[in-house]
């Protein structure tokens, strides 16, 4: 399969890659790793007239740590994040979603920023996200802004990302010292995808209550949510088998949980459950 | 819009020049263009493998990769693994172990796990499973893939430890 012509530009800088997708009147698209792109170019299901490749782009790479968050530039591979000491220490439950995503091939490639600017609610790191309050840094025509995770997905493959802009970076919040993390996912035998993905961040008081709790789940809803039904019910709680059992039966409230090709919506909600009562149990009882 | 531009890489170590229209994917590059075609093409849609070649020496699918966002890299491909006179290591775990049925997908699996043994000298069974994730074989069961795998990397340490000897003795030697 062969993608229709289209025009192909390498930008080495943030500012040369706004300008060349200005110039290309809204035909043009940014082109990171290409693992989500150039799959739907091949099937025709995106022409786009030209192509900036902004994966060399330098100021674009790397990760730090900056205020007790973990910034992640947007041109950053999967497998350099997942290599990478300071995330490693500082977030291992990012790594660890970041670390099943798709192949090694694909996390040779694929890029975080490419990931979120897709916005496929099926993908790995938007629960992770959403659990770590990530913030999205976005350069465009209004200069420069912040947008957090939990508002950047709109709808499948939609997100805030405004035409003529690109995503330069992503911070995630260091989870305090004393939480307790985990990404539990149900992947789809064939493709790897998430059919469910739970990403779990939480943290006690002194006297054993939950004084942070964050549930971000992607794969089972159009698009990726934060259980927030279940944070709040577990909020200041001092959480039993029992408690983790009642709250996780509205893991699915807050979701768009639909049916598709793969999967029913009573399943999808069912699985929203179960696997939000695992994420849970792992946190807070192994 | 598609006009061919000029692009440069380093082909299993040869400098290659081409002109190539953007949409052009690094796998027909490779195979149509400069004839390499050990680098095969099976799911064309980035999920089996069998199209693996390494970009500045990290395992890629040809399929899902522009020959333009190549430009400028190293690239190698099975045929830059080695040759008749010298097989690395991987191959000749699969000669021995008989690691293929078909051996279509051979090629990419072959990339893949010298990739993984580069990274981790010494995998474990489920490591070498799990690096298979990005090479799908349709015939072997993976059986044999694995023990190709493990003799590779028993034979790479061998090797190591040969090349320490000589050095160590050569060391000795110059005193």
């Amino acid at each position: 399969m062969i993608p229709s012509e289209f025009a192909y530009k390498r930008a080495n800088s943030v500012a040369e890659a706004l300008q060349l997708l200005k110039d290309s009147g809204g035909e043009g698209k940014l082109l990171a790793g290409g693992h989500s792109l150039l799959p739907l170019m091949k099937f025709r299901l995106t022409n786009p007239q030209s192509l900036i490749d902004i994966s060399k782009i330098e100021e674009l790479k790397g990760v730090k740590l900056e205020g007790g968050r973990l910034v992640v530039g947007a041109m950053t591979t999967y497998d350099e994040l997942v290599k990478d000491e300071t995330a490693q220490q500082q977030i291992p439950v990012l790594v660890k979603a970041v670390r099943i995503i798709g192949d090694q091939q694909v996390r040779n490639r694929g890029t975080i920023g490419g990931n979120l600017a897709h916005g496929d609610p099926a993908a790995d790191l938007p629960g992770a996200a959403l659990a770590l309050d990530a913030e999205i840094e976005v350069h465009g025509d209004l200069g420069k802004e912040t947008i957090a995770a939990e508002d950047f997905f709109i709808a499948p493959l939609v997100t805030m990302l405004g035409e003529n802009s690109i995503v330069t970076s992503v911070s995630f919040a260091v989870p305090s010292p004393n939480s307790r993390s985990v990404y539990l996912k149900y992947e789809h035998p064939a493709s790897g995808y998430a059919v469910i993905g739970v990403c779990a961040v939480a943290s006690m008081d002194d006297s054993g209550k939950v004084e942070h709790i964050r549930i971000g789940i992607n794969g089972v809803s159009d698009v990726p949510y934060r259980a927030r039904a279940v944070e709040e019910a577990l909020m200041g709680a001092e959480p039993t088998e029992a408690l983790v059992k009642e709250v996780s039966e509205n893991a699915a409230d807050d979701g768009e949980i639909g049916s598709d090709l793969f999967a029913s919506e009573k399943y999808r909600r069912h699985l929203a459950k179960v696997y939000t009562e695992r994420a849970l149990k792992e946190i807070f009882f192994s | 819009m598609g006009s061919k531009m000029e692009i440069s890489m380093k082909v299993n170590g040869i400098e290659k020049k081409s002109y190539t229209e953007p949409r052009m994917l690094l796998v027909h590059y490779l195979r149509d263009e400069l004839d390499l075609t050990g680098t095969h093409i099976g799911c064309d849609t980035s999920q089996c493998g069998a199209c693996t070649v390494y970009i500045d020496g990290k395992s890629v699918k040809s399929c899902t990769t522009l020959a333009v966002q190549a430009d400028g890299t190293e690239v190698t491909t099975v045929e830059g693994l080695g040759d008749m006179e010298k097989l690395h290591a991987i191959q000749r775990g699969f000669w021995e172990e008989h690691g293929l049925q078909c051996g279509y997908c051979t090629p990419g699996v072959m990339m893949a796990m010298a990739a993984l043994l580069k990274e981790n000298p010494d995998p474990s069974e489920s490591e070498i499973r799990e690096g298979m994730k990005g090479a799908i074989c349709r015939c072997t069961g993976y059986q044999f893939i694995v023990k190709a795998v493990q003799h590779a990397a028993r034979s790479l340490a061998e090797e190591n430890e040969k090349e320490k000897l000589v050095q160590s003795a050569g060391e000795g030697g110059a005193k």
